[in-house]
């Protein structure tokens, strides 16, 4: 009787201890989660770009075994269309309903801006792969918003170094007047009269306005040496080539920082051949995470990946590496933050780290197009980090 | 500003109102004579643009894609009449802006699902792929002037068809009175089905004409969705005539803007629009 007794007790003890431990595991199991919030453009003018994004942040999860840092990854999706009205709203969604531990998002930098106040008043965790407003990581940072991308600045302040010491003095800077054209007009000018150059005008044309007939007369009327522009999208493909089809692109070389000639090149049949761009990325780069990006992708996805992919990927990683610095268990933000800021990120498109904003200290490369690839021709700024200006975190 | 870029720019300026009237010509006739507030008038001319990206690639020709095209856009409208337009004519202004804006959506959501989201081009013909030097270092592109003179074209042809034709008369007749047109023996159901489809084949035309220059992309349809409303609310709703000045005032408005207080380019435009509303509020050539 007795020994029986004790077998029983063995047993419910046992069995009690197992069932405890599988409770254990269960809510350890559910703390081990990262849950991330794609807030990206899956409609409009940007889709295909929200898509690239998307593409590259599941590749380097699934590179990983699906899982960042040890802990699985849940995804919550929603399309912001780029429309700023919308913004508060959905990145509201994402932190308030779903209760995300990062916030990812987004390409539109109006949109951006919104999410990342939302970000700051809720003290969420933000990556940015793509907006590159200087605010996100000037006057409005925060330690808890990254940037995997860059800011208008970069690539723009590179290309006015690379326009002065092509010795052109005079040039006519043209983009959209918004945000991102007036600041890379600004980065561009700054580093360009540094270098003794001279800004002779700067021709803003009214957002999404794409005549640009009036302007371009205005540029053979002032006979620069050069033209500086930043445009995207269809916008840039119509510009390079009605500066080619007005006969201007012989006269008066044309010089783009950012994305004038990225996903536009097809657009622009031939009119593209020759243009010069800075950006943080470039067709052609010898290094071997490059590559073996790249054939992961192609197999995947069944296209080549662009430099939107690649900001997804290294958004991927700069989570990753955040939630490997941190201790297992409870989702502890300080601890990812802390390890986001001293990430080391080896990227397709070379090494970054980040600056005290938390925006990517990186190489500018300078591209030239040919054959329909934007080639690189060499490091225009090597390690460049945008100023910041305004940031408290700098100090 | 010397003599030439001014006179350039007078260029520039008439060029750019030709397009905008093509552009805005089938909208005029839609809401002038039909009643019908079509926001889907900028995805006509989304649809046209791709059709000539893909007629371009599958016959590469781009005169052979338009004139296929322009039958297939004819015939869509007629389609498109007799499915959903012809339900509209009755109702009020509320219903058709959330019908035509629900179209807006479907066709976007078509073309992201057929094409893509990638922004395309289209080749000049060779025929027109010249340019004519204006200056020392400044050319034309022979095709704008090639779109100006079919503009041109299509203005007198569009004038001639109201004012000079049975057909014309007809239309004019139906859009005051519908009943008694009808009790006149006149189809007037064929008779709107026909302008219905012709608005929408002139704004696939538009579309058309400019894929070479303004390249094929989403949401393409929304930028010359707004200006025609102006260019049709300036005009006067229904006109012809009126559409054409419009244009030609609002493309000088917009170059002379950009060039002489490019820190207001964006509003003059609108600036025209307050000012012709507070001379004429029913628009330059409609007869109030």
């Amino acid at each position: 009787m007795v020994g029986k007794d004790r077998k029983l007790r063995v047993t419910v003890s046992a069995l009690g201890l197992g069932l405890g431990m599988l409770l254990a595991q269960g809510a350890a199991e559910a703390a081990d989660k990262v849950k991330v919030g794609l807030m990206l453009p899956y409609t409009g003018t940007y889709a295909s770009l929200g898509n690239a994004i998307t593409n590259g942040f599941k590749q380097y999860v699934a590179e990983q075994g699906g899982k960042l840092g040890g802990r699985e990854v849940e995804y919550f999706v929603v399309d912001d269309e780029s429309d700023p009205a919308k913004a508060t709203e959905n990145a509201n969604k994402l932190v308030k309903r779903d209760n995300v531990d990062v916030l990812v998002g987004t390409v539109h930098s109006g949109v951006a801006l919104a999410m990342a106040k939302v970000a700051r008043d809720s003290k969420t965790l933000m990556i940015i792969p793509n907006a590159g407003a200087d605010e996100l990581t000037g006057p409005l940072c925060a330690p808890n918003v990254f940037r995997a991308s860059f800011s208008a600045w970069q690539p723009a302040y590179a290309m006015g170094k690379v326009v002065a010491e092509r010795g052109h003095k005079n040039v006519v800077a043209v983009s959209w007047k918004y945000s991102f054209g007036e600041q890379s007009v600004a980065g561009f000018k700054e580093a360009f009269e540094q270098a003794g150059g001279k800004v002779v005008k700067e021709l803003f044309l009214p957002f999404p306005n794409v005549e640009f007939q009036p302007f371009l007369t205005e540029i053979a009327n002032l006979k620069p040496d050069a033209v500086f522009v930043f445009f995207a999208g269809a916008g840039a493909a119509k510009f390079v080539k009605d500066y080619e089809a007005a006969g201007l692109k012989t006269n008066f070389p044309l010089y783009g920082s950012g994305f004038l000639t990225d996903g536009t090149l097809e657009a622009m049949g031939g009119a593209g051949e020759g243009v010069l761009t800075t950006l943080h990325y470039a067709d052609g780069l010898d290094n071997a995470r490059e590559k073996s990006f790249r054939s992961g992708y192609v197999a995947a996805y069944k296209a080549q990946p662009d430099v939107y992919a690649v900001q997804g990927y290294d958004s991927a990683q700069l989570l990753a590496a955040g939630l490997s610095g941190a201790p297992a268990g409870a989702f502890d933000k300080e601890a990812v933050m802390k390890a986001m800021s001293a990430a080391a990120i080896d990227s397709p498109r070379g090494a970054f780290t980040l600056s005290k904003a938390n925006n990517p200290v990186q190489d500018i490369y300078l591209r030239k197009v040919e054959g329909g690839q934007n080639k690189v021709v060499g490091v225009a700024a090597p390690k460049l980090a945008d100023p910041a200006r305004g940031c408290k975190l700098m100090k | 500003m010397d003599i030439t870029s001014f006179l350039i720019q007078i260029l520039n300026a008439l060029q750019y109102g030709l397009l905008l009237f093509l552009v805005a010509s089938g909208l005029t006739l839609v809401f002038g004579i039909m009643g019908i507030i079509n926001l889907a008038h900028g995805s006509f001319y989304m649809i046209g643009a791709y059709l000539a990206f893909a007629l371009t690639s599958l016959t590469g020709n781009l005169m052979l894609a338009i004139v296929l095209g322009i039958p297939l856009a004819f015939g869509f409208g007629a389609l498109l009449e007799k499915l959903l337009f012809v339900h509209l004519y009755k109702r009020d202004h509320l219903q058709q802006v959330l019908l035509t804006y629900g179209l807006i959506l479907i066709f976007e959501e078509l073309r992201s699902l057929t094409v893509g989201d990638d922004v395309h081009g289209v080749a000049i013909p060779d025929l027109f792929s010249a340019s004519i030097a204006l200056s020392d270092n400044l050319s034309y592109p022979v095709y704008r002037l090639v779109i100006s003179v079919v503009c041109i074209a299509l203005a007198a042809g569009l004038w001639w068809l109201m004012q000079r034709t049975r057909l014309g008369m007809m239309i004019r007749a139906g859009s005051f009175n519908r009943e008694m047109v009808q009790s006149l023996g006149v189809n007037i159901d064929m008779l709107y089905r026909t302008v219905f489809a012709l608005g929408v084949a002139l704004a696939a035309l538009a579309g058309m004409l400019a894929a070479p220059i303004s390249s094929v992309y989403p949401g393409m349809g929304g930028s010359v969705l707004i200006i025609s409303f102006v260019i049709v609310v300036i005009g006067g709703i229904g006109s012809v005539w009126g559409a054409l000045v419009a244009a030609l005032l609002v493309g000088f408005a917009d170059t002379f803007g950009k060039v002489l207080m490019p820190e207001l380019a964006g509003l003059t435009v609108y600036l025209l629009m307050a000012v012709v509303l507070l001379w004429r509020p029913e628009g330059i050539f409609r007869k109030g």
